[in-house]
């Protein structure tokens, strides 16, 4: 035990000695945090809409005023020819036309039925189906208007049926992104920071040939192991504990469940984490080869956590593989806990199977770092 | 000349001799391509829902049956009491829950009007909307087909049609992402700890004294990372043209000119984070902490720029990978020329002279 | 097992793959011994060396450092040995003091003891007034007599240095090899490589090891009266060269 402690005063000495590291410890995930969680939204706003009125009449306006007053769209530019929207949209000046065709009015008031063209640029598959509904909500919204301005008196007949939907949104009303983006985003940083120091600590002595020494001491490798991952699950405890703040003073994301819960898995989810850190470390030369392969890790983790798009989403093979994905059930928990209060009795699932991934991980970190070769 | 060559070899035997990094160098593009393009993905899928049915009656049971065979929804669970549909939510696997008011059919003959609530889990504002939007369009074309003897008097309908990527694949929006990331990575954060590298062993020094201009130096450095990133970016536009079946639309030569400037400026911002860090740790930090996530995130990759707040917008303007991805978006879908993509090209050229530039200046400093 | 016999080795052999470092040496040493290991760069020397102190798995023969096997007790004779490697393997951002308290501290040293050693350390070298600078802006010398004095902070039976002097200048060295017998006539073992030829006839007896294999051993006045030479350079050039 005791010896433990010497190597921890050790590692927190060189740590907080590295001046060149500190910031790039502390400061910069923390920013990142303010400044990405602002990014990181698939909402979709202020589209860039066109429109091509062949009508010119009041019942046109009328439509192309009903999209200027919508929030969703900045209304741009009036072409008057196809030619001209369909080269703005080469040049990503404009992603939605519209185009009202001739005799658009005269032709609704004789058949009571028209037809409008919308063009989107789906490069953008996600947003150009968002888009596409706004642009069909406008124009129901518009027809029923129509209905109301253009019925006549004696048109009335038989009352159609209606199925009214009240849509709610739980836990977040205002469907606010960040609400969801900075638990995400608090995950991630916790995960790199962490997987990248312990990645490079054990390369690190090996390449200046301290590690050398310590293998000629008496010291158990455990003893060594838990003694360089005790800091680092430190300062992923400290990351939390400051991103935990920002969320609540800067972006005032709502903290309905248990705080002591959400310290408990992290604290369990640390250790996976520095275990898979330690392994790269064992099986690496040079730091840059460690680095290269935590980081060819850490994206393909990212991407298939859940954090960006939805794990139901994905085909079946692949979920599967997320199972083993540690980022994964970081990120249900924190998104569970923090947002909808879920219990431990909920959580129970993930703590259990990081629980397992922490055993393994470290069982392999402690077996792969080899005094003697 | 010949010593340039000879240098030039010394790398790229540096490089081949380090398996375990050359292979992620190939297998990173290739597993990320397969990723985006079979895995990730926005659209909506089999997601669990439950239902609160207060009615039970003829409509309701009609209604669910039509939601159950949409391919969008599988039906879960079945909720009895409004207390419990939070602790179903807390639980994880359900994220919305339909809620049938008492007396469905018979206020919908009656009163002509029912209603029904879509609870949905907001954590994820996204699917939430997403899923809202199709529960209820689910339940308008019900309606519709109830009222089909009623005819409505004024109707216009919009005629959508989605240009550049009509089956609105989400591979076709992240091909460019990924090819920009991976060049970005190869090119400056391999540039930075190499140059770093050898000024940490001091190897760098026996270089510059060696009869080789420091331009020769940097330049024989580089050399082999430009030719490593042109191969990857070769394979990126194979996979996704034999894989995924994506239109290059425009000339592949201009998107290789394109690709070689976007390198270029990418080493020349590795050059420059090497002349401002001191050991490998501090400039793979940088690389990594300092470049990815931006580039990830303010590039356009995967998050609409336009929707975000306006300082973070006018961030995104000094990112080279945006106006990267502008220009091979144009070319590979779009099939624009250079007279479309002409200003985002000198853009890319601007920050490529400056990066450049700032660096000779800081070398020369290092030097005196 | 003779109880003075602190380190014997009988065809002691390191093969790396197809390629043998170390082919089948065998020898003894004595308890207060300083025992030289010479030979040429890539003779084995330190490989020989990293069997010993249990960091290397040897391929076969037999092995006793400070009365444990080094096959199946390894981590035993790591607590009766120092180690000093040809590279310098101290902390560079740590300091003096706490380099000493850290190597004290995993050797499982009290804290008392720690504090009684690093005074003592500090005050022998001469470094009380750079006990809390960062040893990587010490001058190479100062790092190795420091470095050395840390591998002895546990009182080892047995010390093995690694080309200890290399790079240092000859003041250091002298210095250096004062150090060394003081530890001897304490009665720690030394065991000790080196290129510097002079500093063989330091030794209490040689070895000299060529392509792997141990070519003679013996104290330095037999060694240059069998090869009838005149110092330990010549009788190192003549077995060298074959």
């Amino acid at each position: 035990m005791k010896i433990i402690l010497y190597i921890i005063q050790k590692e927190f000495k060189q740590i907080f000695r590295n001046k060149g590291m500190l910031p790039i410890i502390f400061v910069l995930p923390l920013l990142q945090l303010v400044i990405l969680s602002n990014a990181a939204t698939f909402e979709v706003k202020n589209i860039k809409f066109g429109y091509i009125d062949n009508d010119h009449t009041s019942t046109s306006r009328t439509l192309v005023e009903k999209f200027n007053a919508s929030t969703y769209f900045d209304v741009l530019t009036d072409f008057p020819s196809e030619g001209l929207a369909s080269s703005s949209m080469l040049n990503g000046e404009v992603d939605v036309v519209l185009e009202i065709p001739q005799y658009f009015e005269r032709d609704l008031q004789k058949e009571k039925y028209n037809s409008l063209g919308i063009t989107i640029n789906a490069i953008d598959g996600a947003a150009a189906g968002v888009e596409n509904v706004y642009v069909t909500q406008i124009v129901q919204n518009f027809n029923q208007n129509l209905k109301v301005d253009l019925l006549q008196v004696s048109d009335k007949q038989i009352q159609p049926i209606t199925i009214e939907t009240i849509p709610l949104f739980w836990y977040n009303e205002t469907l606010n992104y960040k609400t969801f983006m900075v638990p995400g985003i608090l995950v991630l940083l916790v995960t790199m920071i962490t997987l990248f120091l312990s990645g490079m600590n054990i390369v690190r002595e090996k390449e200046i040939g301290t590690l050398e020494q310590i293998n000629v001491t008496p010291i158990k490798k455990s003893q060594f192991i838990i003694g360089k991952l005790f800091p680092f699950w430190v300062i992923g405890i400290g990351l939390l504990t400051i991103g935990l703040i920002i969320a609540k003073l800067i972006f005032d994301v709502p903290m309905v469940g248990s705080l002591v819960l959400m310290y408990f898995y992290t604290s369990i989810y640390i250790l996976v984490i520095l275990g898979i850190g330690l392994f790269i470390s064992n099986f690496t030369d040079t730091q840059q080869q460690a680095m290269f392969i935590a980081w060819f890790f850490t994206v393909i983790f990212i991407l298939m956590s859940g954090l960006f798009t939805p794990i139901e989403s994905m085909p079946e093979w692949a979920q599967i593989l997320t199972e083993f994905n540690p980022i994964k059930y970081f990120v249900e928990v924190m998104r569970m806990v923090m947002l909808k209060g879920s219990s431990f009795i909920d959580v129970l699932p993930q703590i259990i199977k990081t629980f397992l991934f922490a055993f393994i991980m470290n069982g392999l970190a402690v077996w792969s770092y080899k005094k003697t070769t | 000349m010949k010593r340039f060559i000879g240098f030039i070899k010394k790398e790229f035997y540096h490089i081949f001799r380090d398996r375990r990094s050359l292979f992620i160098l190939f297998g990173m593009p290739i597993a990320q391509i397969l990723l985006f393009g079979f895995a990730i993905t926005n659209e909506i899928n089999n997601v669990d829902i439950a239902i609160l049915d207060h009615s039970k009656d003829a409509t309701t049971k009609e209604i669910i049956n039509k939601i159950s065979a949409s391919k969008y929804f599988s039906i879960k669970q079945i909720v009895t009491r409004e207390a419990d549909i939070a602790s179903v939510f807390q639980k994880g696997h359900v994220k919305a829950v339909l809620n049938f008011e008492k007396d469905f059919s018979k206020n919908l003959i009656k009163e002509h009007k029912a209603s029904v609530q879509i609870i949905t889990d907001a954590t994820d504002p996204n699917t939430a909307n997403t899923i809202s939007n199709y529960i209820n369009a689910i339940l308008l074309q019900y309606q519709k087909e109830l009222n089909k003897d009623i005819t409505i008097t004024y109707q216009i309908v919009s005629e959508t049609r989605m240009v550049y990527n009509p089956e609105l694949k989400s591979v076709y929006m992240f091909v460019p992402g990924v090819m920009t990331i991976i060049l970005m990575l190869v090119s400056a954060m391999m540039t930075s700890i190499s140059i770093t590298r050898e000024k940490e062993l001091g190897t760098m020094e026996i270089l510059l004294v060696s009869p080789l201009k420091p331009f020769q130096v940097i330049v024989g450095k580089v050399f082999s990372y430009i030719f490593l990133s042109i191969i990857n970016a070769v394979v990126i536009v194979m996979l996704s043209i034999f894989i995924f079946k994506m239109p290059v639309q425009g000339s592949l030569f201009l998107l290789a000119l394109e690709s070689i400037l976007f390198i270029i400026s990418a080493l020349a911002l590795g050059i420059l984070i090497s002349t401002i860090s001191a050991t490998q740790q501090t400039a793979m930090m940088i690389s990594l902490m300092g470049l990815m996530l931006p580039v990830i995130l303010l590039s356009g990759f995967i998050f609409p720029i336009s929707s975000m707040p306006l300082p973070l917008q006018m961030i995104s303007n000094i990112i080279p990978a945006k106006w990267f991805i502008i220009i091979i978006k144009g070319i590979m879908l779009k099939g624009v020329g250079l007279q479309f993509v002409w200003k985002e090209t000198l853009i890319l050229l601007g920050m490529t002279v400056l990066f450049i530039a700032l660096s000779v200046k800081k070398y020369k400093i290092r030097l005196e | 097992m003779n109880h003075n016999k602190v380190i014997q080795v009988e065809g002691l052999t390191k093969m790396f793959g197809d390629f043998t470092a170390v082919n089948a040496i065998t020898f003894d040493i004595e308890k207060g011994e300083i025992f030289g290991f010479l030979g040429a760069n890539g003779a084995g020397k330190t490989t020989a060396m990293k069997m010993l102190i249990g960091i290397s798995n040897p391929t076969s023969g037999k092995a006793n450092v400070a009365g444990f096997n080094v096959f199946t007790n390894a981590e035993d004779i790591k607590k009766n040995i120092g180690y000093m490697s040809q590279k310098f393997a101290l902390y560079d951002d740590l300091t003096v003091k706490e380099n000493i308290t850290f190597f004290g501290g995993i050797y499982g040293l009290s804290i008392k003891r720690i504090k009684e050693k690093s005074e003592i350390l500090i005050q022998e070298l001469g470094l009380e007034k750079v006990a809390n600078t960062l040893v990587g802006s010490l001058p190479l010398g100062w790092k190795q007599k420091l470095s050395f004095s840390v591998s002895l902070i546990h009182d080892p039976k047995i010390v093995f240095l690694d080309e200890p002097t290399g790079g240092v200048d000859p003041i250091t060295r002298r210095q250096f090899w004062e150090m060394i017998y003081k530890a001897a006539n304490q009665g720690t073992t030394v065991f000790v490589t080196t290129h510097y030829m002079d500093e063989a006839e330091y030794c209490d007896r040689v070895s000299i090891m060529v392509n792997g294999k141990i070519e003679a051993l013996d104290t330095p006045k037999k060694l240059k009266e069998k090869f009838k030479a005149a110092n330990m350079n010549d009788v190192f050039l003549k077995l060298a060269r074959g």
